[in-house]
């Protein structure tokens, strides 16, 4: 496909979509998206530049191969299993850590939400390598 | 004791550490840390005399009841005494075999793990220890045997001894979980202490055939005895030792360490001296047809085993006291004549018998300590062989009614080792000496060495047994209690012993004169060996493993046949019929009555899915199915939204989205229809998918109606904020409550994406 109108929307579309993959990985937690939409979400965005350009380029352009997502994606979920560990509780046990901001507000950051990046990084993965291998020619 | 095994495992692995520039004194240093464990248990031999059992015990695994135990009572020390003492002897002998050869660091490493491993299992007080160090010692001879790796028969031998001894390693492990099991500890102590109620109960037999076939397998008993013949492809200082102080010993160690908890029954007396007659005699017979030297040693070794385990088998006093000091005669000549087949081999550059003669001249010394270990081999007086023989008839005589026929076949198997001994002894130093690779000396001290120490010992104990008679009367004690006060004497007066004796001397030298004398006939007794014996043990097993192979082959074949569309047809098949035969058993459930088409939008929503799935089974176009499919999914993520379940219906909406971007890319590569389906094919694929579907909504329908006493959605909606902090029930229970799960699914993801990633790649490679 050799669509210029294709290639100047999907440098706004992409946008729009790794927003929104950031966007639902961020607020997962206490509404709807997460890790796993998140990745989806991205990994269109990824696909969208294939169509757009072809599916070599858009891998070229990818700072972070996707075998490396996936890599890094599984370690960070093994990873956050070891905190609940090392506080005596069990293995994968939630551990949460606040942050203050001022009077009112504090930000949370727990494992669970580590191991969703991680979840978020390996969906990006596996759906662009999906998308590479069979769209090769 | 742990201390002494501790240092020589450190010592077997700091093998890699000491210079490949070290290879000239390495045999020498690790002979010196043989000696010191030599000289500790040596220490040892006067607690054990004084009939004092040493243990030993440390925390391993507690919880399961497991403990390192170990054990040094009169049975263990004879064992320990005499790996580390013929250890000191076989690394110095091979210092000198060695030393052309390669991979030495790897060679030492593996033969020093080996004297450890052997050296663990005899002093195991505790079966599932002795078992672990049971398999090592499997697991050494192999990569021992297989040293020469670059000749396709030491790999095909150490494959074939690898084989059988792991398979009868297995058995034992069964066995040793099933007596364990009614002892309720794996504590050798303890087994002793139940043995009566191991003996009645009924998993008596099926333990002991299990740990019988462990110990045969080890010990090359018939019908597993042709791996040991195999296994001479070692390096001659490993078949000294294999042969003499362990491996094969180590199912002779085993039967004297349960013959006080399982022995002494019909069971154990019938089977295990069936099969030690057995391999006695064609051990013996075998022996005298071979050419190659170590052949001919390695069917001796097949026959004492089968004496030892004859004798542990009769199970009377004198027969265990027969067995303990028959040990100690093999031990002492096997490895002598071992050492002295490598010496002879080295140094005339052939093992060939037809070949090898006359030696007398340029190797004296050699032909004084074979002459020496072949009279103890013959049984013969002065050496230890005599007496171990006299106790071994001694006990035969014993024996009641037609037990007595193992007498007779004791005195053949006997004159057999007679005749080998003569023939040997007369062929290699005085018979016609043939073209040999290279000329004969007698230069190498370390070689004889090892050969000299033992010669001599098997002589002092021979002529002075009352140095030894203590040690044995404690092993006796040890393997059966309350043993009787029999005293070693070299000489008996005249009795019925001595004259069987003489009768054994007197057929076997006819014999050895006779093949001596008409080596022709030798000849035709071979071949006629192998045409009447045409029964290749060796090809069976290897026909059996190629057989094995075969038929899974064609099975895996046969299951996984590579065709998609049928892999799918049986999960389909399989699932449905199952659900269908679990819904009929469980028919007594309602289904789910109030059905309504309220609201009407929904109704429509999914008469706009049936319409479109429908469609896709009637288009002609694979882009226009496809998209019907898509249809389906987003009105099933529609019906989601609809009941609020919205995190469902985006990642439906994402996935089904994905879905279809992959399928149009695969689909432009597919080639057009070849031709479709016929009418047959068509109408059992939808009666497959009928049943499939059908069952699929009866459980749908039936799962309405099933109340559970809590819904676990209680429990996530409850604690979802308070213990997880998060208000969207489905991510914590993603990634919190659930997320061993998610860990699993990514993972699984993870393996999916290299599985395409490389079946893509590699297919297009070849194209």
């Amino acid at each position: 496909m050799n669509s210029v109108i294709l290639k100047i929307a999907s440098r706004y579309v992409r946008l729009i979509l790794f927003s929104a993959a950031i966007f639902a990985l961020l607020r997962g937690h206490n509404l709807p998206g997460g890790g796993f939409i998140g990745g989806l979400l991205a990994g269109l965005a990824v696909v969208y530049k294939g169509f757009a350009y072809t599916f070599r380029e858009a891998r070229q352009s990818m700072r972070l191969k996707p075998e490396f997502l996936i890599a890094s994606g599984l370690s960070i979920v093994l990873l956050s299993m070891i905190p609940g560990i090392l506080n005596g509780k069990n293995l994968m046990h939630g551990i949460w850590y606040k942050i203050p901001l001022g009077e009112a507000m504090e930000i949370k950051i727990g494992t669970p939400f580590i191991f969703d990046i991680g979840v978020f990084l390996t969906v990006i993965g596996v759906t662009v390598i999906f998308l590479l291998v069979l769209n090769r020619e | 004791m742990a201390a002494i095994l501790l240092l020589l495992l450190i010592i077997a692995f700091s093998n890699f550490i000491i210079p490949r520039g070290a290879n000239r004194f390495r045999g020498i240093i690790l002979a010196v840390f043989q000696l010191v464990a030599f000289v500790f248990f040596y220490q040892k031999l006067a607690v054990t005399n004084a009939g004092e059992v040493i243990t030993e015990s440390y925390r391993w695994i507690p919880e399961l009841g497991l403990n390192l135990q170990f054990q040094l009572d009169g049975v263990s020390i004879i064992f320990a005494l005499l790996v580390t003492g013929i250890g000191v002897l076989v690394f110095l002998y091979a210092q000198a075999y060695m030393k052309p050869y390669g991979h030495l660091q790897r060679f030492f490493f593996f033969l020093f793990l080996f004297s450890f491993a052997m050296l663990g299992l005899v002093l195991s007080a505790n079966m599932i220890q002795l078992f672990i160090f049971w398999e090592l010692t499997s697991f050494l001879s192999f990569f021992l045997i297989t040293y020469f790796n670059e000749k396709e028969e030491a790999r095909a031998a150490a494959f074939r001894s690898l084989f059988i001894t792991a398979f009868g390693g297995l058995s034992l492990l069964a066995g040793i979980l099933l007596i364990g099991n009614i002892a309720g500890s794996y504590v050798i102590s303890d087994w002793v202490a139940s043995a009566a109620a191991i003996k009645a109960h009924s998993h008596y037999l099926p333990g002991l055939l299990l740990i019988l076939l462990g110990v045969f397998t080890k010990s090359a008993q018939f019908p597993f005895h042709f791996w040991l013949p195999g296994a001479m492809q070692a390096p001659t200082p490993v078949s000294s030792y294999l042969h003499s102080a362990t491996m094969v010993k180590a199912g002779v160690f085993l039967l004297m360490r349960l013959s006080p908890v399982m022995g002494n029954t019909p069971e154990w007396n019938y089977i295990i001296s069936l099969v030690g007659v057995t391999t006695m005699l064609i051990g013996g017979y075998f022996a005298l047809t071979q050419r190659d030297l170590k052949g001919v040693l390695a069917y001796t070794t097949i026959s004492a085993l089968g004496i030892l385990v004859l004798m542990l088998g009769i199970d009377t006093k004198l027969s265990v006291k027969s067995a303990i000091v028959f040990l100690l005669v093999h031990a002492f000549y096997k490895a002598t004549l071992f050492m002295v087949a490598g010496f002879i081999d080295k140094k005339t550059g052939t093992r060939d018998l037809t070949k090898l003669g006359g030696l007398a001249r340029q190797m004296p010394v050699t032909m004084v300590i074979t002459m020496l270990a072949l009279l103890s081999m013959a049984g013969l007086p002065p050496m230890l062989g005599f007496i171990g023989k006299e106790l071994i008839y001694e006990a035969k005589v014993q024996l009641p009614g037609i037990a007595s026929i193992i007498l007779v076949v004791g005195v053949l198997a006997n004159a057999f080792m007679v005749a080998v001994s003569v023939f040997l002894g007369y062929k290699l130093f005085f018979g016609k000496q043939g073209d040999l690779p290279k000329k004969p000396d007698e230069k190498g001290v370390l070689y004889l060495l090892g050969p000299a120490v033992l010669v001599l010992l098997s002589l002092i104990y021979g002529l002075f047994p009352g140095i030894i008679n203590r040690m044995v009367e404690v092993a006796l004690q040890v393997v059966v209690p309350k043993a009787l006060d029999i005293h070693l004497k070299l000489w008996h007066g005249f009795n019925q012993v001595l004259l069987l004796s003489v009768f054994t001397v007197l057929i076997g030298s006819a014999l050895a004169f006779f093949v001596i004398k008409k080596p022709k006939l030798l000849g035709k007794w071979s071949n006629l060996n192998s045409s009447v014996f045409s029964f290749s043990f060796t090809k069976a097993f290897s026909n059996m493993i190629s057989g094995f192979v075969g038929f899974s082959e064609r099975n895996t074949a046969r299951i996984q046949h590579g065709s998609h569309r049928y892999y799918i047809l049986t999960i389909f098949v399989v699932t449905s019929l199952m659900l269908w035969y679990q819904l009929y058993d469980t028919r007594g459930w309602t289904l789910a009555t109030n059905i309504t088409l309220q609201p009407f939008y929904i109704s429509i929503l999914v008469a706009i899915s049936i319409a479109a799935a429908v469609f896709t089974m009637f288009s002609k176009s694979r882009l226009s199915s496809i998209i019907a499919m898509g249809v389906v999914g987003y009105g099933l993520s529609l019906i989601f939204l609809y009941y609020s379940a919205v995190d469902l219906a985006i990642t439906q909406i994402l996935a089904e989205t994905l879905i279809l971007v992959m399928f149009v890319l695969i689909l432009q590569k597919l080639p057009v229809f070849a031709k479709l389906s016929s009418r047959a094919t068509k109408i059992r694929d939808m009666i497959i998918a009928l049943s499939f579907g059908g069952v699929m909504t009866t459980l749908a329908l039936k799962a309405i109606n099933v109340e559970f006493n809590h819904p676990i959605s209680d429990f996530f909606l409850e604690n979802s904020y308070t213990k997880a902090y998060g208000e969207n029930v489905v991510n914590v229970i993603l990634v919190d409550f659930r997320a061993l799960d998610t860990m699993g699914e990514v993972t699984v993801l993870t393996i999916a994406a290299l599985g395409v990633f490389v079946l893509l790649k590699t297919r297009s490679k070849k194209i």
